[in-house]
């Protein structure tokens, strides 16, 4: 063996799995896992620790996975982190703990995302379960959404032994978990519910079809419910169009909508109520892990599609991995491409979409280069469907509707990082709803800190 | 789940549906609505808040059951449970904002369409219970689909009565009521609400700009999760592009683009989805399929 190298995953053929929605990636077995363990050299100072925002003792857990004590090396993580199974497949591993690996200066990095993966998927498989508090603390908080950031702010505190309310506002629990991301990235059914069950094992207490700011607010929570501290984490929003002429036509579908009829609503089943449209051809505009997951949906639901994207391809903010399984897929690049109409039949249907092509000139203030047009280069690529997947804006619906808690200028709900305090008492917040649109990992580090954070403000109380 | 405490068909595909959900019942408003799913994998449906009863904590909805989603409820039954109810969604009306008294010198006219009747239960009484008195029009295909007459008569001001075919009270659509009131009656009209079938309020709208009165219309686009997250109910308002979830459901109906508006409902509409609504609905068929 070559200790340079990771020992390889094994992944669905692109060919078959462009064709059904099962997970793509299948993951190591016990003996993969051993053996890649073994690469992990045990530094004193482990980089891969400062590189996680939820800061897992990686080369601790690692060691006992060498060792084959798995179980063991599920508590380690559980004690940092709430999701092991989801982080495993969804984090961006290499720009975090692997892109911080000593191994990664000369040869590949462990492969510590599939690792956990590993450990977090033996552990539910063998029904072991994170530990919960030893005795309980006579104190309520509730935590405003139930995806990743709630979950894990959730999750620490009871482990701390509070008494934890979580509030969803849709029918289903997990957030951008089961709405977002896509079976084949993520299944629903094996790994998010039962790592939601795991966190309801702690203690607590989910209510769905709860829209705090509609059903109820958080100065209500507080005053009639009897909750010392709030937690909110109810993540990005609003999405954001063009403002291109053409769309609202028939067959322009916001990546939110397309992906949330898809993964909640199962409409990819054709056994489903809930309708999606099956496009012959779809262009995706965007560039990022949601245009590549709408993509590799459409892809899966029969359509030839196109990314759509204006910079080239060094600056697709998409992880590299997403990228890579969208080309093995047979997704087409339309890169240095802007859309600038939505072209429509008689009826109002989409029948193509405009673009021009783009040339990238100077960095601009997000150090990337600024992509310029091309004059008299507008062409038209001829499509049935289009998906925007140009990011988010955020929900007002909380922020409106609570005394003292202040926004930024982009409408971010203003929390600080160490403790994601809010301007209101008692209030704090993280993910999504505080920084825009990011990773889940990003928010679970953001849901940690502010359990630690009313973990302080309630000790003191 | 949600308990059902009456179920009752109030006329041929329409049915009632009182229902426990104490959080909606404690927080609602006229104007605003819920979503709903029957059973596990089944569509969420989006309804307009027909009545709420703020002691009991129930809220009463309204339904017209001739789509794949709504189909299923006819069977259910007092006793029987709703899997989701979430609410309140969307503004409230903008009248439950505004200074009472300076709402009491108005003159306000509602105009209500089939189904739409029973979303304008709520703020006639609501008005009602304030000390303000407002004109209505229902409108009903035929006598036998006229629903929430008795409802309506108890906190309306004048009650105008119109069907399409002339089987029960006035004759022929609500816009020539709405028209005879103002031109031949004598009635002036400081505001008017109207809720139905968009194309029914698309023509409310276009008789009123001529009259002179300003408009509100509640706007039911398809909707998938109504927090404002997906964007599918997006309309275009005075050039502006809203959410019906979230701006609305209740917009300036001079400023609402109703062609559009009636093209994107449309959208998962095939053709044998067409014919099945045309079979379903039989002499209801009024709109919506995107066909009339």
């Amino acid at each position: 063996m070559d200790v340079l190298k990771r020992v390889p995953v094994r992944e669905q053929d692109a060919k078959e799995r462009a064709t059904n929605f099962d997970e793509v990636c299948l993951g190591y077995n016990k003996e993969e896992a051993m053996c890649e363990a073994e690469r992990c050299i045990n530094c004193k100072n482990a980089r891969c620790i400062t590189g996680c925002p939820v800061s897992i003792d990686i080369p601790r857990f690692i060691e006992q996975v060498k060792l084959g004590n798995i179980e063991e090396a599920y508590q380690i993580i559980s004690e940092s982190s709430a999701l092991p199974a989801v982080c495993g497949r969804v984090c961006p591993q290499e720009t975090q703990c692997e892109g911080k690996c000593i191994r990664g200066f000369k040869g590949d990095p462990i492969s510590i995302g599939k690792l956990e993966r590993f450990v977090a998927d033996w552990a539910r498989e063998n029904g072991i379960k994170p530990t919960g508090a030893k005795e309980k603390l006579n104190k309520k908080v509730a935590v405003i959404g139930s995806g990743p950031a709630g979950l894990t702010c959730a999750g620490d505190l009871a482990k701390l032994g509070y008494d934890v309310t979580i509030f969803e506002a849709l029918h289903e629990t997990g957030g951008v978990l089961v709405y977002g991301i896509p079976e084949f990235r993520l299944p629903k059914e094996k790994v998010v519910k039962a790592e939601i069950e795991n966190v309801k094992s702690l203690g607590v207490k989910i209510e769905t079809n709860v829209v705090i700011g509609k059903s109820t607010t958080i100065d209500e929570l507080m005053d009639e419910e009897g909750f010392d501290a709030v937690f909110i984490g109810s993540g990005a929003g609003l999405p954001k169009f063009m403002g291109i002429p053409g769309e609202q036509s028939n067959g322009v579908f916001s990546a939110n909508e397309y992906l949330t009829r898809s993964n909640l609503m199962k409409a990819f089943d054709d056994d489903s109520t809930t309708p999606i449209m099956r496009g012959k051809k779809v262009a995706v505009v965007g560039g990022g892990n949601v245009a590549m997951d709408a993509a590799r949906t459409a892809l899966r639901l029969g359509s030839e599609v196109h990314i759509v994207y204006r910079r080239s391809e060094e600056e697709l903010p998409a992880r590299v991995e997403e990228v890579h399984h969208a080309k093995e897929e047979g997704i087409i690049f339309d890169l240095l491409t802007n859309p600038v109409e939505i072209l429509a039949d008689e009826n109002g249907w989409v029948n193509g979409i405009k673009c021009v092509k783009m040339e990238l000139g100077e960095p601009d203030e997000s150090g990337r280069r600024r992509p310029v047009v091309v004059e008299g280069s507008d062409f038209v690529i001829d499509v049935d469907t289009v998906i925007m997947s140009l990011g988010t804006s955020p929900n007002p619906l909380i922020s409106s509707t609570t005394k003292g808690l202040e926004v930024n200028k982009w409408k971010c709900i203003v929390a600080d990082e160490e403790h994601g305090k809010t301007t209101k008492e008692g209030v704090y917040a993280g993910g999504d709803a505080v920084t825009g649109a990011a990773t889940v990992i990003l928010a679970m580090g953001a849901g940690k800190a502010a359990a630690k954070g009313i973990h302080e403000y309630l000790s003191q109380k | 789940m949600y308990k059902i405490l009456r179920a009752e068909e109030l006329t041929t595909n329409i049915y009632l549906f009182e229902v426990e959900a104490k959080r909606v019942a404690k927080a609602c408003l006229p104007g605003q609505f819920v979503i709903v799913r029957v059973s596990d994998d089944d569509e969420r449906i989006p309804l307009t808040i027909s009545d709420y009863d703020r002691e009991k904590g129930t809220i009463t909805l309204v339904v017209q059951t001739i789509g794949a989603g709504t189909w299923k409820m006819r069977d259910l039954k007092a006793g029987d449970s709703f899997r989701d109810f979430v609410g309140p969604l969307g503004q409230p009306s903008e009248f439950v904002h505004e200074d009472l008294e300076e709402l009491k010198k108005k003159k306000i006219i509602f105009v209500a369409g089939g189904l739409g009747t029973a979303p304008v239960y709520p703020q006639v009484k609501w008005l009602h219970e304030n000390g303000i008195d407002a004109d209505v029009i229902i409108g009903a295909k035929t006598k036998d689909l006229l629903i929430y007459e008795k409802d309506m008569e108890a906190v309306a001001g004048n009650l105008y009565v119109t069907t399409d075919d002339g089987s029960y009270g006035r004759s022929g659509m609500v816009t020539v009521t709405l028209k005879d009131l103002v031109e031949k009656e004598g009635k002036t009209y400081d505001r008017c609400v109207a809720i139905g079938p968009m194309i029914m309020m698309k023509f409310v709208c276009l008789t009123t700009k001529e009259l002179g009165i300003p408009t509100i219309v509640s706007m039911n686009p398809i909707m998938v999760d109504g927090t404002g997250m997906c964007g599918a109910c997006r309309l275009t308002v005075g050039g502006e592009v809203k959410f019906a979830c979230v701006d609305g459901p209740e917009f300036d109906g001079h400023l609402v683009d109703f062609d559009q508006a009636m093209r994107r409902q449309t959208m998962y509409k095939t053709k044998e989805g067409r014919d099945m609504l045309k079979v379903q609905e039989g002499d209801t068929h009024h709109g919506g399929c995107g066909n009339c």
